[in-house]
């Protein structure tokens, strides 16, 4: 098991480097950032030597490149246009993020399987219709639809919820655009788990333990639930990865400042570092996440093993 | 077992991951309360400023929101009609346009205590002009007589100081400027000219952090990018004193979430109405509605440096062009009202007293297809057979209306290839297509005013070589007039010379002018004595919390 993890680890440079060069390149290719800083307005040619000499963008790209990646590994990943350091950026988006992003799992993990599970052991029956309509339903209306109908109704018109989240984006209020980030997922979650239990339903080994006459409740969570769930947590797992990068729109809508709100500011304003160094800790988080799911195989079935 | 040791300690980083990010959440520091009292804090929404808070640095409406309230110069602009009127100026006398002898007031302070000099505003604007320094308003100073020496074209500073200020005594400094210019103690009202504590050169980090003003506003706390508290200075010298207990100014990823903050009463004031809420915003707020103009005109710009469209007879082409776009039934139907269409190269705001002539440009800016087409093709036709109008993409849902007015020329001049629009993805990326000359059409030009003065609408944007003429366009009989004006030591006289120099805009249609835009915001019932000021910006000083 050692091996594997450190084999996996040392994959992840490649995937690490390519990901954060094709960032890079693709940031720079928009065009010159200093051009915008000035407004309605030319930047006066001697300010914006000045500029780009400070931000280092006089060199040639590649070299920009490598010196950021030098950067990087001494744990400073430059300075944002408005002369705030990009780690201080983050130090104020990510915990917002990962918070919004547990209460979305969450939601995925309680919610979605709950009624995976009770659908697949009542195939065909109204329930199982009822939620699989209605899963369809959330599936086919876009994150933005979902998140302006309950911000309107829940916040505007019944003044359940705050329409706006506040700057300390505590977990109470962060449930609604939890739910709204976690919408689509969930109904997948819901949607896989009930065919893998439906599946599994048949198989010999859920037939032996009935059979050895063990306990209805025993017999689901510890055989059939156990097995039915790898492909849901492959799903959970990748999705951790692309709700934290795909928080913008729900981020947007409910005025968080987290991961997706900074990525977005750095691109409209062109801002190389922010974009980058946001897009460095995304790729990690991802490929870290997509190891830790690789591991939980072995928990959730000893026949998986790991040379 | 085996599975079972693994679930726990599944569980338990679950359980540690929750607890690190659980901390943080603490309390929501709701505004409200006080009452009528004028203890009561404003909650108004906000933008994250590009720039440092720095008085020379500062070039947009977002951090300049912060400056105003934080930051009394030597003039301060009247919110009502845009004067200049005497601040922190005792006076300023000149016998030649040229050389200016400045007296501060006696007894103003910053808020940490220290005494506002002479010597503040010279070391400020030393600052501010110093090329080193990086600030993206160094040419506010450009008029100032050895500019040329602290911040040159290119290569390195020869000179710390500008040559061109002297401190004279504790409360006056002179000024000498490079050439006449009349009008010029007009502009400082504007941020970058403001005064700075000896803070700020001292701990230039930590006052960034928590900026240090002598205005009516003292900074309480400030959140990068989230939330700036500003509370009301007891101490506060200055006849505008706040009328609130402060201002919470809060960071909406959206002005979308903004507005609907505003109807849900969680926020009192919204300066920036998004259009799609336009159609619902008399229903939602009714007359908490504001719509007042601001010195903001939106123009089409020529790239003049394209030989296809600087020929002979290509101002027919241009002038056909502006008589061809329909500006009523635009800004009716595209902009609900919140734009005015122009009739002149600058605003409203400026009183006809400033310089604004409605109707200046005659007949051009009518919408008349007939004489449209005829003035198209009297001038040779458009330049490659189509118009390709300029626009970024990002901001400002620009391209509902560039679709409008190339529809309006498409129909005018009966050739639905006639225009199109043609989008840049990023505003910087436009920016940057406009400096390296790249433009082969015309292109969108917004001009937001720096100080309520004709000048600001002819100089930076049309003088040969200005900071602004992005289409570089140049003509020496403007240049002339200009020149002319400036050196006027009559006020009546000099704007009568520049609107001279606009009708040379006009005659060769330089640009097209197209509308005036307003500002437009919304207020909830605990505040009221809402305004916005010229500059489209809330007099947050005036406002009372109910």
């Amino acid at each position: 098991m050692g091996r594997y993890v450190i084999r996996r680890l040392l994959q992840m440079i490649p995937v690490f480097i390519g990901a954060t060069l094709l960032i890079f390149l693709m940031v720079n290719v928009m065009g010159d950032p200093i051009a915008g800083l000035c407004g309605d307005r030319a930047c006066d040619p001697a300010t914006k030597a000045q500029l780009e000499k400070e931000f280092g963008l006089d060199k040639p790209v590649l070299q920009q490149y490598l010196t950021y990646m030098g950067n990087v590994f001494t744990g400073d990943f430059g300075t944002a246009f408005n002369g705030q350091k990009v780690t201080e950026l983050m130090a104020s988006a990510f915990p917002v993020t990962i918070r919004l992003t547990i209460v979305a799992i969450l939601f995925e993990i309680i919610v979605g399987i709950t009624l995976g599970v009770i659908t697949g052991l009542r195939r065909g029956r109204p329930i199982d219709t009822t939620v699989l309509l209605l899963t369809l339903v959330v599936i086919s209306i876009p994150t933005f639809v979902t998140g302006l109908l309950l911000q309107l109704l829940l916040g505007v018109e019944w003044g359940w919820i705050s329409p706006a989240v506040s700057t300390e984006a505590p977990f109470s209020e962060l449930i609604v655009p939890g739910l709204v980030l976690a919408s689509v997922s969930l109904a997948y979650v819901t949607r896989l788990t009930r065919t893998s239990i439906a599946e599994n339903r048949r198989a010999d080994y859920v037939r032996t333990a009935i059979a050895k006459g063990l306990p209805r409740r025993r017999v689901i969570t510890r055989h059939l639930l156990r097995n039915s769930l790898i492909p849901v947590v492959t799903f959970i797992g990748a999705d951790i990865g692309s709700l934290m990068g795909g928080a913008i729109v729900t981020e947007r809508i409910f005025n968080i400042h987290g991961v997706g709100f900074q990525i977005y500011q750095g691109i409209v304003r062109q801002n190389t570092q922010t974009v980058v160094g946001f897009v460095t800790i995304l790729v990690l988080v991802f490929l870290l996440v997509n190891l830790i799911v690789d591991l939980l195989y072995a928990v959730l079935d000893p026949r998986i093993r790991y040379a | 077992m085996r599975g079972a040791t693994h679930a726990k300690w599944a569980a338990g980083a679950v359980a540690v991951a929750l607890a690190a990010t659980a901390c943080g959440g603490g309390s929501d520091s709701g505004g409200g309360g006080g009452g009528g009292d004028g203890s009561g804090v404003v909650r108004s929404s906000w933008g994250d400023p590009q720039n440092p808070l720095e008085p020379a640095n500062t070039n947009e409406v977002q951090g300049g929101k912060v400056l105003d309230m934080i930051f009394r110069g030597l003039k301060r602009y009247d919110p009502k009609t845009g004067e200049a009127k005497d601040m922190l100026a005792e006076k300023i006398d000149t016998s030649d346009s040229q050389n200016f002898t400045i007296t501060v007031k006696d007894g103003w302070t910053f808020s940490n205590g220290e005494k506002v000099t002479a010597k503040s505003f010279v070391d400020a604007w030393n600052y501010g002009a110093s090329l080193k320094n990086n600030q993206k308003n160094a040419y506010f100073f450009g008029q100032i007589d050895g500019y040329d020496k602290v911040h040159p074209d290119s290569g390195s500073q020869s000179a710390q100081t500008l040559s061109g200020l002297k401190v004279t005594g504790e409360r006056t400094f002179t000024v000498k400027l490079n050439q006449k210019f009349s009008l010029w103690p007009d502009t400082l009202g504007y941020a970058a000219f403001a005064p700075l504590p000896k803070a700020f050169f001292d701990d230039h980090d930590a006052w960034v952090k928590k900026p240090v003003g002598n205005g009516p506003y003292t900074v309480q706390s400030y959140q990068k990018g989230s939330q700036m508290s500003l509370r009301k200075w007891d101490k506060y010298p200055g006849d505008d004193k706040a009328q609130n207990g402060g201002v919470d100014l809060k960071v909406y990823t959206d002005n979308n979430t903004a507005y609907t903050d505003l109807t849900a009463g969680n926020l009192d004031l919204v300066d920036d109405v998004p259009a799609s809420q336009l159609k619902n915003v008399k229903a939602d707020l009714g007359d908490r509605y504001i719509n007042t103009p601001a010195g903001i005109l939106q123009t089409l710009a020529f790239p003049f440096y394209d030989p296809a469209w600087n020929k002979a007879d290509s101002d027919k082409v241009r002038k056909g062009l502006s008589m061809a776009i329909n500006r009523k039934q635009i800004t009716e139907t595209i902009f609900q009202n919140t734009r005015t269409p122009a009739t002149d190269w600058t605003s409203p705001v400026l009183g006809e007293k400033g310089g604004y002539k409605p109707g200046l440009c005659g007949k051009y800016c009518d919408y008349n297809p007939t004489e449209a087409k005829k003035l198209v093709k009297e001038g040779g036709g458009i330049p490659g057979g189509q118009v390709q109008l300029g626009y970024n993409a990002d901001t400002g849902s620009h391209k509902e209306w560039v679709d409008a007015v190339c529809n309006s020329i498409n129909n005018a001049l009966d050739n639905d290839k006639a225009c199109v629009g043609s989008p840049t993805g990023t505003f910087a990326d436009f920016r940057n297509k406009i400096t390296q000359k790249k433009m082969k059409g015309p292109f969108r030009a917004g001009w937001q005013m720096d100080y309520p003065l004709i000048q600001n609408f002819l100089q930076p944007l049309y003088y040969t070589n200005a900071s602004s003429n992005d289409g570089h366009w140049s003509n020496k009989q403007f240049d002339k007039l200009i020149d002319e004006a400036n050196a006027e030591s009559d006020t009546t006289a000099a704007i009568k010379k520049f609107q001279e120099a606009e009708g040379v805009v006009r005659d060769n249609m330089a640009a097209i002018t197209l509308w005036y835009q307003n500002g437009s915001a919304g207020y909830s019932d605990k505040v009221s004595n809402v305004a916005l000021n010229p500059f489209s910006v809330p007099v947050y000083n005036e406002i009372k919390v109910n």
